[in-house]
């Protein structure tokens, strides 16, 4: 029988790759948005597990809402990404600084 | 009777605002046309006024036009009191302006300016009007300050002379520090009794007497001395008495006809009618009177003096003008307003003809005002020379002319008056006559007699002045030399002043005068027995020996009295005092607070210090706004983390 623990330290490490994949890549945008697409998906984990070993249903219904949020978020995210490539020539985050001060 | 004194009024301020608005639409002729139609009709009609006041027993008018505004239970208005008081001195103001507008189109026929120069005097004359008419404190105040503006502008009416705008500057200034005084004097009037009406003050004077101002715990002040002082004090700047007198000299810079009307017959004397007009407060306080007095006393005797040591010709009546406003002074101090009064009606004819006679000399002169480039200019131009003698011998108070019966009374009432300096006020009168005719006749034989000091070329072109100069002059001649006769009974000892003057029973030295005092004719003769003609004649004769028969007596006294002489061409020192002291300081403090509290403190400490300071801050912040996204993540997850061990760890 897998516990509550177990899941959730399964998110807990899903959601900590993430954040590692965030600020640790350095070359592409699209690992970024592929590492918040995780960082949702633990997310939803939590909400799956505590829905599940909790006995409520509600839970469950929130993580249809967040996936179609996700991939609402995924699809402007990638076309953005594709006019950034169109204006600069490159998708490497290094590249993106136009906010320095 | 209303629409009457509103006419009165607003005439010449149409005229002003038609000539100064519209000037060169209507053009030259227009301007002066309108200007004298303007002030014609209110001398017209200030004539009609007095008439009904004198022959057809009109009685006082005391009426509001227009309530400005009511704010607590103050109401300032706008309101005529006609009365005796008022009614003459109307008549006196429209009068002389009448004749400076129709002079001042011969005098100033080749200025540019000729359309502002009317627009400004027949504003002045509004402005005099409404302060002269008022009947409550405020309007007063209106028509002072309106006095005052049109004063400055006057002075410095040739703008581009630097020692106009300086002169106009100066008579402004001084004229402020009375203006402060003078709206003390007011707030304490409505302060105690709540009201800014002159018969609602006059009635509840009793309050201001039975009030005293606690200076500190143990010092107390009686409010009507406070009050009376610091009305008088607004008086001796606009009157020019000593110390607030330096600006009057000065403020010859301006053209002639603005000497005679403002700065000699009219403006002047607004502070002499102020304090006649306030007689009721000013009889209650003993300590004030002698104040006036000794100002005016010191004034009468030490101004004229200065009148004997200056070259310049307008400049030696200016000082003959402070001199004559000491003695009206002198008489308001001695309780005999109406003497004072009378002395500022005599006094507008002959200084203001004496100033248009010696705008006629400067005219012919080519704007030469050195008396000692004159001389002989009695074969030249006899008019003025003949009318200047008239405005000399009314001066002087030679028997029978106007001045006579004024200046003589108002000493006989100073000797009768007991109060605190009337001895020294009486010495300084009396010594004051002497110097009066040796400065006036000195300018008169400098002037028109004695050898001819001026160059070929003015000599050449030397002229009478045309009929525009010189009716005004004679129109002014004959008051100056027979108004005594008519006035002198009803004004000083008749009943005229009843109601408009009030003089308490201990205090009434007019009528002890009036005792001996049997008819103008008798007076005429006895004067031959009193001190002041013998005085007067001395200083004829001086002025007629030092410098007309043997000038270098002059030329050596000067010499071997150089000290005093240095004295009287500093003016004692008063502008020095200004100079030095007062200005110096008062730039000292503008520069500190301008270079230490403006530019030190708000401008680089505050306004720009703020900025830098926030222009360092955010120089040094964006060292932390590096633009990689990754960075912020970072930063969000090391919030986000820490934010977590707080909850966790916390108590």
């Amino acid at each position: 029988m897998i516990t509550l623990t177990q899941v959730l330290t399964l998110s807990g490490v899903l959601f900590a790759i993430a954040v590692a994949g965030v600020f640790l890549n350095r070359k592409n945008i699209i690992i970024l948005l592929m590492c918040i697409e995780l960082m949702l998906l633990a997310v939803n984990f939590n909400f799956v597990a505590f829905s599940r070993f909790s006995g409520d249903i509600g839970g469950q219904i929130f993580v249809f809402f967040i996936l179609t949020v996700a991939a609402a978020e995924a699809a402007i995210g990638l076309a953005i990404l594709v006019v950034v490539f169109r204006e600069r020539r490159s998708i490497g985050v290094e590249d993106l600084d136009s906010l320095r001060g | 009777m209303l629409p009457i004194y509103l006419t009165i009024a607003l005439a010449p301020l149409v005229a002003a605002v038609a000539a100064g608005l519209f000037g060169r639409t209507i053009g030259r002729a227009g301007a002066h046309c309108i200007a004298i139609a303007g002030v014609a009709l209110s001398c017209a009609l200030s004539l009609y006024v007095l008439k009904g006041i004198l022959a057809d027993g009109m009685g006082t008018f005391n009426g509001t036009v227009y309530t400005w505004l009511l704010s607590d239970g103050v109401r300032i208005e706008v309101g005529f009191l006609i009365d005796r008081l008022s009614a003459l001195m109307m008549a006196v103001v429209t009068f002389v302006s009448l004749m400076v507008h129709i002079y001042t189109i011969g005098y100033m026929r080749d200025d540019d300016g000729y359309q502002r120069f009317f627009s400004y005097i027949s504003l002045f004359t509004f402005a005099m009007l409404m302060l002269v008419m008022s009947n409550n404190f405020m309007q007063l105040f209106f028509g002072w300050e309106g006095v005052g503006v049109v004063s400055y502008l006057l002075i410095g009416y040739w703008y581009t002379r630097p020692t106009a705008t300086f002169a106009a500057l100066k008579a402004f200034l001084v004229n402020r520090i009375g203006d402060f005084g003078f709206m003390l004097g007011i707030a304490a009037v409505l302060r105690y009794t709540g009201s800014l009406d002159y018969a609602t003050v006059f009635a509840n004077a009793g309050r201001i007497v039975n009030a005293q101002i606690h200076v500190s715990a143990t010092v107390a002040w009686p409010a009507i001395t406070f009050t009376c002082i610091c009305l008088f004090v607004g008086a001796m700047g606009k009157s020019a008495q000593v110390p607030l007198h330096v600006w009057l000299p000065d403020s010859m810079e301006g053209p002639t006809p603005i000497s005679a009307l403002i700065h000699a017959a009219t403006m002047v004397t607004a502070g002499i009618f102020m304090v006649a007009r306030m007689s009721p407060l000013f009889e209650l306080s003993e300590t004030a009177l002698s104040m006036v007095l000794i100002v005016g006393a010191t004034t009468a005797f030490f101004m004229g003096l200065l009148g004997v040591v200056n070259n310049d010709i307008k400049r030696v009546i200016a000082y003959s003008t402070l001199s004559q406003l000491g003695y009206m002074t002198v008489a308001l101090g001695a309780s005999a307003y109406s003497a004072g009064i009378f002395h500022l009606m005599t006094h507008a004819f002959f200084k203001a003809l004496l100033f248009l006679a010696a705008g006629s000399v400067i005219i012919a002169m080519h704007h030469e005002q050195d008396m000692r480039r004159m001389g002989g200019l009695r074969k030249y131009m006899p008019i003025t020379y003949w009318t200047f003698l008239v405005g000399s011998l009314a001066l002087i108070g030679f028997p029978g002319s106007s001045g006579f019966f004024s200046k003589d009374l108002l000493i006989d009432a100073e000797h009768a008056a007991h109060r605190v300096g009337s001895a020294y006020a009486y010495y300084c009168v009396l010594a004051g006559i002497f110097v009066t005719a040796l400065y006036t006749f000195r300018m008169f034989f400098m002037t028109f007699h004695g050898e001819e000091r001026m160059d070929h070329h003015t000599r050449e072109h030397l002229h009478e002045s045309p009929w525009v100069v010189t009716l005004p002059l004679i129109l002014l001649a004959i008051p100056s030399a027979l108004i005594g006769w008519f006035t002198v009974k009803p004004l000083l000892f008749g009943d005229y002043f009843d109601g408009s003057i009030v003089v308490l029973p201990a205090h009434e030295v007019l009528k002890q005068v009036g005792e001996e005092f049997n008819n103008p004719g008798a007076f005429f003769w006895s004067a031959i027995t009193t001190l002041p003609l013998w005085l007067a004649l001395a200083g004829v004769f001086a002025a007629w020996l030092f410098f007309h028969k043997k000038p270098e007596l002059a030329d050596s006294a000067e010499r071997n009295f150089k000290w005093l002489h240095g004295i009287l061409i500093n003016k004692y020192g008063f502008d020095w005092f200004n100079e030095h002291v007062i200005c110096a300081a008062a730039r000292a403090l503008g520069k500190g607070l301008w270079r230490g509290g403006d530019e030190t403190l708000i401008d680089n400490g505050l306004v720009n210090g703020s900025a830098r300071i926030i222009g360092w801050l955010g120089s040094v912040m964006r060292y932390a706004q590096s633009g990689y996204l990754y960075h912020y993540a970072f930063a969000m997850i090391l919030g986000l983390a820490s934010l977590l061990l707080w909850l966790m760890w916390r108590p």
